[in-house]
């Protein structure tokens, strides 16, 4: 269940046009056709993008029957940028683990490097 | 010795799908390289400190193959493979990585390894895959163990908009 939905928010976000829709929400609410006025396409294509957005749970509608200004959930999103950061955090716990490691190559190879120097002069 | 602190960044381009991820080392490009390539120093610290890795192919040159396999308490966690596709020390390594519990994928990953003054080295790799989609479940798995609690933790948030 859980896999089905997080799908959906990926699939929804696959799209280039619903990503830019999705930028262009986090500057604030918009109606649909405040969203569709820059693209070469139909207000109809606009709403479906939305529509597969909200279904993502990633938008919603406001209730204002006229406007029904589209909003973007920024939680979604802040799970998001948890999830980069935990990816973040794993890459660099595993590269202080390198940097242990060439220390002890360090003391390894020092040792001979010194001698090499010596060897030179 | 004075230790520098470096901290990863990581990239998410919103144009292609892919991951870039920066780090510097204290210490000179060949020794980094050879961390990367040498089979038996790279399973000392790729895996996550609570698993081992097993290399179970390791061909670090142009046209070789790898495998390599994660384990904990002798149980197999996850298995990648892949190919080198070119190994040009100690500048550039670029290899593919297939994760076998997503056998269709797979991430096309160029590490550059770049001189820094000091003896330091900074290291840029780039994975590219085949969708934004793909992209992001790696972003939020990690390709790793604890899948299950990202997934469970979005199920509570959508929940909770219901």
């Amino acid at each position: 269940m859980a896999r089905d939905r997080l799908s959906r928010v990926f699939a929804a976000l696959a799209d280039p046009t619903r990503r830019d829709l999705v930028a262009r929400l986090s500057e604030g609410d918009a109606t649909v056709s405040e969203l569709a006025a820059p693209y070469d396409v139909s207000v109809q294509a606009v709403s479906k993008h939305l529509r597969v957005l909200e279904e993502a749970g990633l938008v919603t509608r406001g209730r204002d029957a006229q406007r029904r200004p589209v909003h973007l959930e920024a939680e979604v999103f802040d799970l998001m940028t948890k999830w980069i950061e935990r990816y973040r955090a794993r890459a660099e716990e595993r590269f202080r683990r390198l940097d242990e490691l060439l220390d002890r190559m360090a003391e390894q190879e020092e040792p001979r490097s010194r001698h090499d120097r010596e060897d030179v002069a | 010795m004075t230790k520098t602190k470096h901290e990863t960044s990581i990239i998410a381009s919103d144009k292609v799908p892919t991951i870039t991820i920066i780090r510097e080392f204290d210490a000179p490009r060949e020794r980094v390289f050879r961390a990367w390539t040498d089979p038996e120093l790279y399973a000392q610290w790729v895996g996550p400190r609570s698993v081992s890795t097993q290399i179970k192919k390791w061909s670090a040159r142009t046209g070789g193959e790898w495998a390599m396999a994660n384990y904990r308490d002798g149980e197999e966690l996850a298995s990648f493979f892949g190919s080198f596709h070119e190994v040009r020390a100690p500048e550039r390594l670029v290899w593919t990585f297939t994760w076998e519990g997503a056998p269709d994928g797979v991430s096309l990953e160029t590490m550059t390894f770049e001189e820094l003054p000091g003896g330091r080295t900074r290291v840029t790799g780039v994975s590219v895959v085949e969708s934004f989609e793909i992209r992001d479940q790696i972003l939020a798995s990690g390709m790793e163990v604890g899948v299950n609690e990202g997934y469970e933790k979005l199920d509570e948030l959508l929940a909770s908009q219901a």
